[in-house]
């Protein structure tokens, strides 16, 4: 009896659950979730985001659709849930103003199940928020590589505590996942093909970047700092797990741009930066290098260096347990600096190439020892220190002055993924 | 009995608020909080729309020294402060203004058929919210009798006479809310632009006479705190040689077009590219400094190349109207060619050089 009672009182809730859904639903937020119905996506998407209270869910259905503007949301705790990377498509081939396909000027963001298309500029920016969340996006420029792409793909930028996962990007003409000035991040488990650069990580600390498939783009994995820019001292920067294989797609970046001066056939580029280690990685085929480490000043110009908040050298970088194989078979012969190298080694080039430049003590040239770029158990590879800063003069194949160890760093761990076992990390 | 005689009015003057406003005799009406009117008219800034939008008792109309450029609409701007409270000057900041504070900007544009008369598109209000400023943007209707709460904003096709003289339709941006807090947000608190010292620091041709805005405000009680305007800082007029030399007027244009987005708390600042008067670092006014990351920029290398325009990316991307790479990002559909040739001339007349 009681129980026929409950249940009949159920039933009564679910009906009442039912009819009050089906009415109110599609426009109602109320700090829980809105379904928007595949008519009133291009539509009411730029107004449920501008309306969104905290805690709200926009849940979009399947279908493709159509912006001419940046949508744009700035309440914090909001999250957009498609129902897939290709069966919800944000598409803004049409754009006609903005320069963001989405752009995210909140915290506590999550977006998940989502493809974003043909933004006019960067697909999805995400500028000064804690706690974002970027889990099954695809972004993508349908035209394939173009130098008239947008730039970035996924953007975090001045953000903390930045996860991205289980997400693809294809075709940007800058990076496809670039995370910029901000702190703790982990990106795991992408796609980035197609893209100029696949994943950058730029003047920011302490990232933990593993098992992502990396191939076919103009360059792998970035870890470096540029100069002029507000947020400095990047560093602190794990790389395991992740295949970076025949990154030889011509570089398609606009002139101008840094990436332009990015070799083709680039596995990894770690530049003006203290604290990386790269480890249990597969990088091959990468034909200018499989890992370029190199100081900025073997990329730019002396008066940038002087910039007394940038530090241009490259510092405790260890690179261990990786399998490399394949590297530098066919240096770009697009870049001067580059022929002119290829020119006085011969090919290949190399699997890791190292600029020998380190940082001057006491106003004297620092020793090898000093700058701690440590590469151990990596397999058969070829290694070249180019000696950048003597003009290729002072060229070495040994790499028996890089024969040491740096302690491991430690895991990034994010509220976001807080409770999920994370990879233990690697050191000696 | 008052409240049908209200209802009355209420009735009488729906669809009709204009003159109604001045029948009931009401002075502004301000909100505070959540729920905010659907109806321009509700907060009673106007008591006649259509070509002459009239301010209210004790709005206050005003101008800048030098204005954002915004398509070539006409910009008419008032401020309502609650009685009994005032502004608090700042030498370089917006001013701090009091909870109630409604600030208006109106854009209108020419009639083409009957060049003179106006047409109001839209209305921005900045109201000085119990929880901070917010903006609300209104859209006028067809009529000219009143204009809509949208915060979604919209677009609107107008017309405007180019620098060549000639009219042309163009697809005018009417900004949802969040494209408001993109320009407005420091450090993502909503504040005023233009009301500061060194823009409201010169005459407006009031009703009793002209007379320098901070010397009015003050006299009305709208203003506490502000010295004589000899005292205060005043950027120069852009296009008028008269108030400043060519540095001066062009710092005054890419403060008022560019600073909102390009100082430290703006949204770009991230870029390290700064842009507001008061900015005295060369590497940050762009000398030689790299993009780093701003995308597209014509190939070219640095954002300012002293001595040389055409090599500097800040005159290439004024030069724009791709959305990619157009600068502002938001607020103009086509160029200033005026406003590009004094920073052309400002770029020509740096001198140094790039490596």
């Amino acid at each position: 009896m009681r129980e026929s009672r409950s249940s009949e009182l159920v039933c009564l809730m679910c009906l009442i659950t039912v009819l009050f859904t089906a009415c109110v639903a599609p426009q109602e937020t109320n700090g829980l979730v809105s379904s928007l119905a595949p008519g009133d996506v291009t539509t009411k998407l730029q107004e449920e985001l501008i309306k969104a209270k905290p805690g709200a869910v926009i849940e979009l259905p399947e279908g493709k659709f159509s912006f001419d503007k940046t949508l744009s949301l700035t309440v914090d705790n909001v999250t957009i849930r498609g129902k897939g990377m290709d069966k919800t498509v944000l598409s803004f081939s049409g754009q006609k103003a903005g320069s963001a396909g989405m752009l995210v000027k909140a915290g506590d963001f999550l977006i998940e199940d989502v493809g974003i298309e043909d933004a006019a500029g960067d697909a999805l920016k995400i500028d000064g928020g804690t706690n974002i969340t970027i889990r099954r996006v695809r972004v993508e420029w349908t035209g394939g590589p173009k130098t008239t792409n947008g730039p970035y793909g996924l953007y975090p930028v001045t953000c903390k505590n930045v996860l991205i996962e289980d997400s693809v990007a294809i075709a940007a003409s800058d990076a496809g996942i670039y995370v910029g000035q901000s702190d703790q991040v982990v990106i795991r488990r992408n796609r980035a093909e197609k893209n100029v650069a696949a994943i950058e990580i730029e003047n920011t600390k302490n990232a933990d970047v593993y098992e992502n498939n990396v191939s076919d783009n103009t360059g792998g994995i970035m870890v470096f700092n540029l100069p002029d820019l507000p947020v400095q001292g990047g560093g602190n920067v794990r790389v395991y797990n992740n295949r970076i294989i025949g990154n030889n797609n011509p570089n398609f970046a606009p002139k101008g741009q840094v990436v332009y001066n990015l070799a083709t056939g680039t596995g990894m580029l770690i530049m003006a930066v203290r604290n990386v280690e790269v480890f249990n990685n597969e990088i091959r085929d990468n034909n200018s290098a499989n890992i370029n480490i190199v100081s900025y000043l073997s990329a730019s110009s002396a008066e940038e260096i002087k910039n007394p908040n940038f530090y241009p050298y490259v510092n405790s970088i260890y690179v261990h347990d990786n399998r490399i194989s394949g590297g530098g078979k066919d240096p770009d012969s697009r870049l001067p600096k580059w022929q002119a190298l290829a020119q006085a080694t011969g090919k290949p080039l190399g699997d890791i190439i190292y600029d020998g430049i380190v940082e001057p003590v006491n106003g004297k040239p620092g020793a090898v020892a000093d700058a701690r770029v440590c590469l151990r158990n990596n397999g058969e590879i070829t290694f070249l220190n180019f000696d950048g800063a003597g003009g290729f003069k002072k060229m070495s194949r040994d790499s028996k002055p890089h024969d040491c160890s740096i302690p491991a760093l430690a895991a990034i761990s994010l509220p976001q993924t807080a409770g999920t076992s994370e990879k233990s990390g690697g050191g000696m | 009995m008052r409240g049908v005689l209200m209802a009355g009015f209420a009735l009488f003057c729906s669809g009709f608020f204009l003159s109604c406003n001045l029948i009931q005799g009401t002075g502004v009406k301000t909100f505070v909080e959540e729920p905010f009117p659907d109806n321009l008219s509700e907060w009673r800034l106007f008591v006649k729309g259509g070509a002459s939008l009239k301010p209210n008792q004790n709005v206050i109309p005003y101008d800048l020294n030098t204005p954002l450029f915004s398509d070539y609409a006409e910009k008419h701007r008032a401020v309502w402060i609650p009685e009994g409270s005032s502004a608090t000057y700042s030498e370089n900041e917006p001013f701090d203004f009091p909870v109630g504070t409604v600030i208006a900007k109106t854009f209108a544009f020419p009639s083409q058929e009957n060049d003179g008369n106006e047409k109001l598109v839209e209305t921005r209000l900045l109201v000085r919210a119990k929880s901070g400023w917010v903006a609300l943007p209104y859209i006028w209707n067809e009529e000219q009798t009143d204009a809509t709460l949208e915060v979604v904003g919209g677009t609107r096709e107008v017309p405007v006479k180019n620098s060549a003289g000639v009219w042309e339709k163009i697809r005018y941006n009417i900004p949802n809310t969040n494209e408001c807090a993109q320009c407005h947000a420091q450090s993502k608190i909503m504040l005023p632009i233009g009301p500061k010292a060194r823009n409201l620091n010169r005459n407006y041709p009031f009703s009793t006479g002209p007379e320098n805005q901070l010397v009015y405000w003050t006299k009305i009680g709208y203003l506490s705190g502000a010295p004589s305007p000899d005292k205060a800082p005043r950027a120069a007029v852009w296009n008028d040689p008269s108030t400043g030399s060519l540095n001066d007027r062009a710092r005054a244009y890419l403060d008022n077009n560019c600073a909102h987005c390009h100082q430290a708390s703006g949204s770009a600042g991230y870029t390290g590219f700064l842009l507001d008067l008061n900015e005295r670092n060369a590497r940050r006014l762009g000398y030689c400094k790299n993009p780093n990351s701003a995308g597209f920029s014509g190939d070219l290398l640095y954002d300012l190349v002293p001595g040389n325009p055409d090599e500097s990316i800040l005159i290439y991307r004024m030069l724009s109207t791709r959305p990619k790479e157009m600068m502002p990002e938001i607020g103009r559909s086509i160029i200033h060619p005026e406003g590009i040739e004094l920073i052309r001339q400002w770029v020509a007349s740096l001198e140094g050089e790039c490596e």
